[in-house]
């Protein structure tokens, strides 16, 4: 056989471990069950199955790029190593004390979550930095010696430091992990001016500590898959995929595993981000709908819009504030509590609540007649036609009606004095309007109009609901591409080498100086290709900058880009009317006479994204073979509507139905509405706009 | 025409407009200046129906916010006139009476039009740092040394701004800059709800808001009224004294549950104060409501119907009713001891549901920094204000220990230190919890944090402080023992009051402790685990372990050796 990439993507999620492999043009997948005590287990299982698909050999494998989701289940579930905080004199419950806020404000048995670490594991040493970074009180081995003693005494595994104002000056904190790597030479370090060098202390000491928490794990752990690979004989380089959808080396990914948090997500993103290429589409939102959480995330010219920090497992109800801060480079989604799982009941306001409780796969919703009693969101998508009772999940689950539809009466309808048929109308409507509103929001706080974007929705439940999503935001346009039950997995595959390097340092316009900029943004150009390089030792590397600016003042910045030559450069001018002309689209109109700052400055290291053909986009064809009719609910017209079902595989490239319809396969079913009509792409894409 | 609505579509748009209040107060967050407002969250947001009925409100934001702006729209109304309302119109005031309590609160009101016609109000509110007058502070003898005050007026005419508006505000006060970008930063907030509304009176074909409405308002009191008829009809009477300024004060309300209503009556209290801590009846009203509304319908989102079966009364001229021109800068602390003295009264109604007494009132200081006086200062040596947000512990509830270091009832958040010292030339020595001072109980109070501020190198300043509790901590309940108390002096050891302007020469640091909450049922009930926890993690001494809890000093040495050898890992 003739030298052909064989390149493997590997998704370890919480249920599932998916499996993609890529021979040339060639596709094969599988999903097996996650091992949890060795994750590496299934990942074995799932590269035998797929090599015996395509025929290869283990050692015909290239690449492997491989996410997980074991960092963020160690910080949910508090699995993390015996983890010291080494902090400033006077500081030590920082990440205990949180913002000294309620995230609810009407629980008055609210409890908050506990910080990672209790306070006996926090240690301070004296030293201080000012906010100029100039040293205040001096910081000498001989104070950090006792700690440091307390430290290998108790047998810490793990040390995260975190200082005041060490994003400006890092000296002490390197001082500190200079003496303590002496003394204690095999714990495990992580300094806060490394891990996430910005300015806010709960936020940076929070996403040190989880950094330090997770390290000893995840390094155990692609250590033993490394090592199981090659006993496998596999031989191939080993990627991680992290949150800000870039990939990076295992051994950059053992130091800074907290950056591989949202790597499953990010996948999605990036798989959303690949189909958007293929049709050449700049703007697209993509929606992702799981059975306990749908996630949205806005995906322009081609590249998932990052963040500099998230919240990660959070506590009550998906609340923002009942989490933890982690501030690193991450792909900017939203996450609710909406999925196939999703529960509903009836409030004291008589409305109909979803989520974000969730009935899981047991007992599951009350129409799998596991004995679950309450409805969800499957339940009322079973009652309105979209679902096919014997032909749920391939036919693997069989659907009860009947049991859905007590429990929608039960404990929705009978209160509100509607038949099931409204309840799961107005069930689904609630789940629908709640992923509405968070696309929208997230779309204005990003300054961005949907009606001009089209959605890509992927994910067991998305396709149920994207078309009614789409209605409700006035999309135009919904493509559901093929695979959309491994697209994380397949993202990885499309994700470049990439690594973003940021750096909290103030400077107002008045100030501005082209040299020190210049000079900031060669520093962090030449940290972020390092990491690059070191995965890649022969493409192209190009550098994106970024600045994050504000009237001076305020508390929150706006991420300006800028091109090489902007930022090697520097204009003040250009600068000023940049940020002028962004923050006029985000909130209106700019402030008179106000001065203006950069606080944070980023550099993003990356490979050029591969080249993807665009697709050869039908736009009419014959009319798809239909397999049979159904009554079907169409919520925007609030009745039933008698729609045609199809098949998917059997959909020939072209062919075309129009809503309603109901287009079937073994991973999903997707729901076309009354106003709009499908048909299927050459690449496997079902492409739904709205009738003219 | 009034299209009628299902009960499904009607849900879906109490949904939205849920949402759009919510998106009005993020974009207020984002845009603001003052640290108050971007940092600490302390705004208010909502939308209002043509009569100036609260519709929704944004859960975002403070209590003492979000119940007294409720009525606030009305005002707007009666003084601009009906018939004065414009398209492209923005009204401004900060009238403690007719606004949020103070005059460093700004609220602003915009109507909105569509196709040519009102259909609504927005309006919304956020806590500045200055004003003028005599800074933020209780130093005041009358509303007239406060600050500048800006009557209900219009901010924008048909979309004009009011440039002599501008310039009277910002020859007023010490940080202009900051007070116009807030203001103009409201008017955006209000901007945004007001196209989100739109935008949804498009899709769902209305021409007005009245259907939707009378849906929420009728939905939300049929909800609330059916939880004060679970009630029993009694009536229980709380009281509590604080510090106050000079002289103590004293709080008192008889709380009688109705068949349909639950009414507050404040006779009894202390009269008014000479200095800034009195509390308009807006405000009082506020966190009585709160108190009431969290304790029995926590879940009912706040408007003019779920609201409204929470009834006042107080006589004029007590330190909770407040009427023109008195000082009441520093309302806050009065309205933030409202609960806890509401929550005394209720625990007699229906006991085993409220916290024992808590921190109250926020810990909060300003300083006003400047170049020393007592020898020359360094070269960019400059004045600054910096207002810092901070809380003691809350107190202990009947199943759970009081929350450490966390607001209660305010919701702001405090700011990073790290953005404080950013703000002006202060540095932040310390801030941490403070051991011993959560009061003990079955259920511990929260506890309090040190605190310690002193200047960059070649400033000095005056603190502006903001405590109580000085004198009387907050007591426990059923058993439960009070927290400590504040203590407040300079590093040299030289004392300083709880309020007041103060005076802190070059190189010295102010060093604070604030309170801690009360504790819950009696101490010798305390499960032996959360004893050794607490002392594990050291929110206890072990001389409070032995002396308070009855530990034997082998306990205590065994658990504090695990510790040392990193065995106690909880």
């Amino acid at each position: 056989m003739a030298k052909q990439s064989v390149r493997l993507g590997v998704d370890i999620g919480g249920t599932f471990t998916d499996v993609v492999l890529e021979v040339g043009n060639q596709t094969y997948s599988t999903k097996v069950l996650t091992t949890y005590i060795a994750p590496e287990n299934a990942i074995i299982d799932g590269i035998q199955q797929v090599c015996t698909k395509a025929n290869i050999q283990h050692s015909d494998i290239n690449q492997i790029i491989h996410g997980t989701t074991l960092a963020t289940n160690a910080l949910i579930e508090r699995r993390g190593a015996k983890t010291a905080l080494i902090t400033t004199e006077g500081f030590r419950d920082v990440i205990e004390m949180r913002t000294e806020s309620r995230f609810e404000q009407y629980d008055l048995n609210l409890t908050l979550p506990d910080p990672l670490l209790p306070r006996q594991m926090r240690y301070t040493v004296p030293g201080r930095m000012d906010a100029n970074g100039n040293e205040l009180i001096p910081l000498t081995r001989a104070d950090i010696l006792p700690i440091v003693d307390e430290i290998a005494t108790a047998g810490y595994q793990s040390v995260a430091i975190g200082l005041i104002h060490s994003y400006l000056n890092d000296t002490h904190e390197k001082l500190v992990r200079d003496v303590l790597a002496e003394r204690v030479p095999d714990i495990m370090i992580s300094l806060s001016s490394e891990v996430s060098p910005q300015m806010r202390e709960y936020e940076r000491f929070n996403t040190v500590v989880a950094n330090a928490y997770i390290k000893p794990l995840m390094k155990s752990y692609l250590g033993r898959l490394e090592g199981r690979l090659q006993d496998e004989g596999i031989n191939c380089s080993i990627f991680l995929m992290h949150s800000g959808g870039g990939i990076i080396s295992i051994e950059n990914a053992a130091n800074f595993p907290v950056r591989l948090v949202e790597s499953g997500p990010a996948g999605g993103a990036v798989f959303a981000a690949n189909i958007a290429a293929k049709y050449g589409l700049d703007k697209v939102l993509s929606f992702d709908m799981g059975g306990t959480t749908a996630k949205i995330c806005l995906i322009k010219n081609q590249t998932p819009k990052t963040s500099r920090v998230f919240e990660v497992a959070r506590t009550y109800r998906f609340k923002k504030g009942s989490g933890m801060p982690i501030s690193i480079p991450v792909i900017d989604m939203v996450e609710i509590g909406a999925g196939g799982g999703s529960l509903a009941h009836i409030d004291a306001m008589r409305q109909i609540r979803v989520g974000p409780e969730s009935a899981g796969s047991e007992p599951g919703p009350a129409c799998y007649g596991r004995g679950g009693a309450r409805p969800a969101v499957t339940d009322a998508d079973l009652i309105l036609g979209r679902l096919d009772p014997n032909n749920f999940a391939g036919g693997s689950i069989k659907l009860y009606a009947l049991l859905a539809e007590n429990a929608l009466k039960s404990e929705l309808g009978d209160q509100l004095t509607m038949d099931a048929t409204t309840s799961a109308f107005g069930l689904t409507e609630v789940v629908d309007e709640n992923m509405a509103n968070a696309a929208r929001v997230h779309a204005v706080e990003n300054g961005e109009d949907l009606s001009e974007y089209t959605m890509i929705a992927f994910g067991g439940a998305a396709p149920l609901h994207a078309g009614r999503l789409c209605e409700k935001l006035g999309v135009n346009r919904l493509l559901v591409p093929p695979g959309a039950g491994v697209g994380s997995a397949i993202g990885f595959l499309r994700a470049p080498f990439s690594f973003e390097a940021n750096r909290s340092v103030y400077m107002t316009l008045k100030s501005f100086d082209p040299k020190k900029i210049k000079n900031i943004l060669s520093n962090l150009k030449i940290e972020a290709t390092a990491f690059v390089r070191n995965c890649d030792i022969v493409s192209p590397i190009l550098a994106e900058f970024k600045v994050y600016m504000r009237y001076s003042g305020q508390g929150w910045e706006i991420p300006i880009t800028l091109n090489e030559n902007q930022a090697m450069n520097p204009n003040v001018t250009e600068f000023e009317n940049r940020f002028i002309e962004d923050y006029t689209k985000l909130f209106g109109r700019p402030v008179e006479g106000m001065n203006i700052e950069i606080t944070v400055w980023s550099v993003n290291a990356t490979t050029p994204s591969e080249n993807v053909s665009r697709v050869a986009e039908k736009i009419n064809g014959e009319t798809a073979l239909i397999h049979c009719e159904r009554n079907l609910f169409d919520p925007a017209l609030a009745k039933f509507v008698n729609a045609s079902v199809v098949l998917r595989d059997y959909m020939k490239s072209g062919s075309v139905t129009q809503g309603p319809s109901i287009i079937t396969e073994d991973e999903t079913t997707i729901i076309v509405p009354s106003s709009r009509n499908a048909i299927r792409q050459p690449d496997g894409c079902i492409d739904i706009t709205r009738k003219i | 025409m009034t299209k009628k609505h299902s009960e499904v579509a009607y849900q879906v748009m109490w949904n939205r407009l849920i949402s759009v209040v919510e998106e009005q107060a993020q974009a207020l967050i984002r845009t603001a200046f003052s640290t108050s407002v971007r940092e600490a969250g302390d705004l208010s947001a909502g939308a209002y129906d043509v009569n100036g009925q609260m519709l929704a409100q944004a859960v975002t934001g403070t209590p003492g916010h979000v119940n007294a702006m409720a009525d606030a729209v009305s005002h707007f109304i009666r003084r601009i006139g009906p018939a004065n309302i414009f398209e492209g119109d923005i009204y401004i005031t900060n009238d403690p009476w007719e606004g949020t309590g103070h005059l460093h609160d700004i609220t602003m009101v915009t109507p909105s039009f569509y196709v040519g016609k009102l259909v609504g109000f927005f309006a919304c509110t956020a806590h500045i740092v200055d004003i003028g007058g005599r800074g933020f502070g209780a130093d005041a003898a009358s509303i007239y040394e406060e600050g500048l005050y800006i009557p209900i007026m219009k901010f924008a005419n048909r979309g004009i701004v009011d440039d002599t508006l501008i310039c009277i505000v910002r020859g007023n006060v010490r940080e202009p800059d900051q007070l116009i970008g807030d203001m103009y930063a409201l008017a955006t907030c209000n901007e945004i709800g007001h196209r989100r509304l739109i935008n949804m009176m498009e899709e769902f074909n209305l021409n007005n808001l009245e259907g939707i409405g009378t849906f929420i308002l009728e939905n939300s009191r049929r909800a609330t009224l059916e939880r004060i008829a679970a009630l029993p009809r009694k009536s229980g009477v709380g009281e509590m004294t604080v510090d106050g300024f000079d002289t103590p004060i004293k709080l008192k309300v008889k709380v009688t549950v109705y068949e349909d209503r639950i009414v507050s009556d404040f006779t009894g209290s202390s009269q008014l104060d000479k200095k800034g801590i009195n509390c308009p009846l807006v405000y009082t009203k506020a966190y009585a409501c709160y108190a009431l509304k969290v304790a029995i319908a926590p879940e009912i989102p706040n408007n003019a119907a779920s609201l409204a079966p929470f009834e006042i009364k107080a006589p004029i001229d007590t330190i909770v009713n407040a009427v023109h021109p008195a000082p009441v800068a520093l309302r806050h602390i009065i309205g933030h001891f409202v609960p806890d003295t509401v929550f005394n009264a209720f625990d007699k109604i229906v006991p085993g549901l409220v916290p024992a007494e808590g921190a109250g009132c926020l810990c909060n200081f300003q300083v006003s920094l400047r170049p020393r006086s007592d020898a020359t200062a360094p070269n960019g040596a400059r004045r600054s204000e910096v207002l810092t947000f901070n809380s003691g512990g809350s107190g202990a509830r009947p199943n759970h220990d009081g929350l450490n270091a966390t607001a209660f009832p305010s919701g702001v958040m405090t700011m990073p230190v790290e953005a404080t010292e950013h703000a002006g030339p202060v540095i932040i020595w310390r801030k941490e919890l403070r051991p011993d001072s959560g009061g003990a109980g079955k259920q511990r109070g929260g506890l309090g944090q040190y605190m310690e501020v002193g200047a960059r190198e070649g400033h000095e300043f005056d603190i502006q402080a903001m405590f109580d509790r000085v004198n009387y901590p907050a007591l426990g309940r059923h058993g439960g023992i009070a927290g400590a108390s504040t203590i407040i002096n300079q590093d040299d050891g030289s004392t300083m009051r709880g309020k007041g302007k103060q005076f802190v020469p070059h190189g010295r640091k102010v060093i604070m402790a604030f309170p801690g909450g009360g504790g819950y049922g009696n101490p010798k009930d305390r499960p032996a685990e959360l004893i050794k926890r607490d002392l594990a993690r050291g929110y206890i001494s072990a001389k409070a372990a032995r002396e308070i809890y009855g530990m034997k000093q082998d306990e205590i040495n065994a658990v504090l050796s695990a510790v040392k050898s990193g065995n106690y890992t909880q």
